[in-house]
């Protein structure tokens, strides 16, 4: 099954190729090559009708907490924000179209999946991992539960079982990579999208995919994909049909966020020259002023 | 730190209307962190997943370590430098970042919610070279050996030929004594190793701290969100390091009824006004070259709290401990002290909770009673240590030795010259 679908995104590519040919420039995604080939997830919120299924899936599939399927259906939550949590690993809120007063846009939040993600790169012990398949990994047995992944992640995904005092974990949407080498293979939230709104596949043909959907229908979507280039690129991207500003998606940097942090930390620990030299300096210092001040101090005992 | 100064302990009572107080606090604070490592984060501070760093790691981890820099900065004057004259500050300066630096461990133990794999980062199969945090950790960790030995020489001379442990223990005095005599052979002589590393490690996590941030540049308040930030932070940290002795020393004199050693603390106090001038030029320049002076007039809780951070913690003090006559007041230097340690810990109370904007908050962190009772409770648990340490243990020198210490270069003692 999933060879068919991305036979059929392959062909698609190739369509949009030549429908795009001569009439815009090529598409310098390509920059981040290592992530083309890694899994991910479009999200079209122009096919999105805020059913809310798959939210129940999740909850389904990997559901921590004990809550009512049922109730997961319920559209009244959609009149107060919410975000994800220990409970519920993707949540969708609705956001207005100020141009257009009747529209209304659903963006389903949850982990991005980031190519290069901030909170592996904070991680004190390394139990958060980027899989090569795309997925960020948690790992309970390492953590020690410092929450610093929280204030890395640029969207503000991370949950905490604050109420367990035992055995507390790091909650957020596991992209189903448990279940990953199962034929067939989608997300529980992807399996049950009714409307076609989430596209599972390889990270380069959903961009592909993406800039098809753009060309086809520039009235519906506007020009850009969220989630190619911010914060380097994630493994889940998102179209829409209004401006990013006017949604949940924040505004965030286009390089990786963790780019700052190892450069002034590998460029301190650079094979622990500058350490070394510091205290190479330091006793230099320590052991030549000692020999003066000795001096020093016996000049002056014989004085006294 | 051989002490180059005959050191005494303070013989008084340990108990006074004051230290009652203090041990109420403690207790009550006690009872609040037994009660969050059975109850669990949530019944005990109000920490969410929009402010997952609350005032433990901020106050008693982030700042109570700059206010330890006390123990790098007086070992690198006078034992690197060999400012001899500062020597007298070095024992109460090691206890000092000894205990500050415990009690971090304590506060953050009781923050972190898998508070028994606070050992994991020292298994080299869960290092991590790229996290800050890492490098925080472990250094903060290796420095807590180094202070833990820096300290010995205190307990060594003190119990050297005496050790007199109660009851069924006293069948290991021999063991005890025989293991002291060890550390005195061994340790103590190479212990200017053990201090240049002290230095080199503050230097490096004191800095460290202030990159902890830098991994959050899309969440930051653009006055705090500053590639320079590890810079500044341990340029305030060495700007601190004698402002809370001269803070301890006035307080202790006043307790112990002692006379404030002015002369001592006035010199030291001649550095703090160069050294805050130092931070604030590299700060201004900073916000200058990044073009953040709007921010700063913007008139939100956030740049008034930045202005009260640089008035009243770094200007305020740098004009008072300029003045000479100001420097020759014993309250005018507490005041000055004062002032520069609270714009430490309103600094680092910034960056890490007022700059921080997550996306989703619905209100703004404000610490739990809870969190309060600790926070305040491990800092009594920790002044009573203080005293305890120097009313039993000779960490100060004699008030009179204290008062003549900065006035000229110190005449080593008979004994000491017999030694050498």
């Amino acid at each position: 099954m999933r060879k068919d679908r991305r036979a059929f995104l392959k062909v698609s590519a190739v369509a949009a190729g030549t429908l795009a040919a001569g009439a815009a420039p090529a598409a310098d995604y390509r920059r981040v090559d290592n992530f083309l080939q890694t899994y991910g997830v479009l999200v079209d919120t122009v096919l999105c009708v805020g059913c809310r299924k798959c939210e129940q899936a999740c909850q389904v599939a990997n559901g921590p907490c004990d809550r009512d399927p049922e109730l997961l259906l319920d559209r009244s939550v959609f009149d107060t924000p919410r975000r994800p949590d220990e409970c519920a690993y993707t949540v969708v809120n609705r956001f207005a179209d100020p141009d257009s007063p009747n529209r209304s846009y659903w963006i389903k939040s949850q982990c991005m999946h980031c190519n290069e993600p901030a909170c592996v790169s904070a991680c004190i012990v390394g139990a958060l991992t980027k899989d090569h398949r795309g997925p960020v990994v948690y790992d309970t047995w390492e953590c020690i539960g410092c929450r610093y992944c929280f204030l890395a992640c640029p969207f503000d995904i991370p949950a905490y079982e604050y109420a367990n005092p035992l055995d507390p974990q790091v909650r957020k949407c596991t992209f189903c990579h448990d279940r990953f080498s199962d034929r067939g293979f989608r997300p529980a939230c992807v399996k049950v999208c009714p409307g076609g709104a989430l596209t599972f596949g390889a990270r380069g043909e959903l961009i592909d995919l993406a800039f098809i959907r753009i060309k086809q229908s520039p009235d519906r979507y506007i020009d850009r994909i969220y989630g190619q280039h911010e914060v380097g690129g994630t493994s889940w991207m998102y179209l829409t049909g209004t401006d990013f500003a006017n949604t949940s998606l924040p505004e965030v940097i286009d390089r990786p966020i963790s780019d700052l942090t190892e450069t002034i930390q590998h460029g301190v620990f650079k094979s622990f020259v500058p350490p070394i030299a510091l205290y190479g300096l330091l006793g230099l210092i320590m052991h030549s002023l000692k020999d003066t001040k000795r001096e020093a101090g016996k000049n002056h005992d014989k004085q006294v | 730190m051989i002490s180059k100064f005959e050191t005494v302990p303070i013989r008084t009572k340990f108990f006074t209307k004051g230290t009652s107080i203090l041990a109420v606090m403690a207790g009550l604070g006690i009872l609040g962190y037994v009660y969050r490592l059975f109850f669990g984060l949530e019944a005990a501070t109000n920490l969410s997943n929009a402010y997952p760093w609350g005032i433990w790691k901020t106050i008693n981890v982030v700042a109570g370590v700059a206010l330890a820099a006390a123990g790098f900065t007086t070992a690198a004057v006078a034992d690197i430098f060999h400012r001899e004259r500062y020597h007298v500050l070095v024992r109460p300066a090691i206890l000092t970042a000894m205990l500050g630096y415990t009690f971090a461990v304590i506060g953050l133990i009781a923050d972190l919610g898998r508070y028994y794999n606070i050992w994991h980062p020292i298994i080299p199969s869960m290092w991590q070279g790229d996290s800050v945090l890492f490098e925080v950790g472990m250094c903060v960790m290796m420095y807590l050996c180094v202070l833990y030995i820096e300290f010995l020489p205190t307990i060594v001379e003190h119990y050297r030929d005496g050790v007199r442990l109660p009851g069924l223990l006293s069948c290991l005095n021999s063991l005890v004594e025989s293991l002291l005599e060890v550390c005195e052979r061994y340790l103590i002589r190479f212990i200017s190793l053990f201090i240049i590393a002290g230095v080199v490690l503050s230097c490096l996590h004191q800095s460290s701290l202030g990159a902890l941030m830098l991994v959050a540049p899309t969440k930051m308040h653009p006055i705090w969100n500053t590639p320079m930030s590890p810079v500044l932070f341990l340029f305030s940290a060495i700007a601190v390091g004698f402002p809370i002795l001269i803070f301890e020393l006035i307080l202790i004199s006043r307790t112990f009824h002692r006379p404030p050693p002015i002369p001592l603390l006035s010199n030291v106090a001649r550095y703090v006004p160069v050294l805050l001038g130092v931070y604030l030029a590299v700060r201004i320049g900073d916000l200058t070259l990044r073009e953040v002076w709007p921010n700063v007039m913007e008139g939100t809780f956030a740049s008034f709290a930045f202005i009260f951070e640089i008035v009243v913690g770094v200007i305020l003090p740098i004009i008072l401990l300029s003045r000479d006559r100001l420097r020759q007041s014993a309250s005018w230097l507490l005041v000055g002290s004062v002032l520069v340690i609270l714009g430490v810990i309103v600094n680092r109370v910034n960056v890490f909770l007022v700059a921080y904007r997550p996306l989703y908050a619905v209100s703004p962190y404000f610490p739990s009673i809870i969190e309060i009772t600790v926070t305040v409770g491990l800092i009594s648990i920790m002044i009573l240590i203080y005293r305890f340490f120097i009313v039993r243990l000779p960490v100060l020198p004699r008030a009179s030795q204290l008062q003549s210490a900065s006035s000229e270069e110190p005449k080593p003692l008979a004994t000491q010259l017999k030694g050498e």
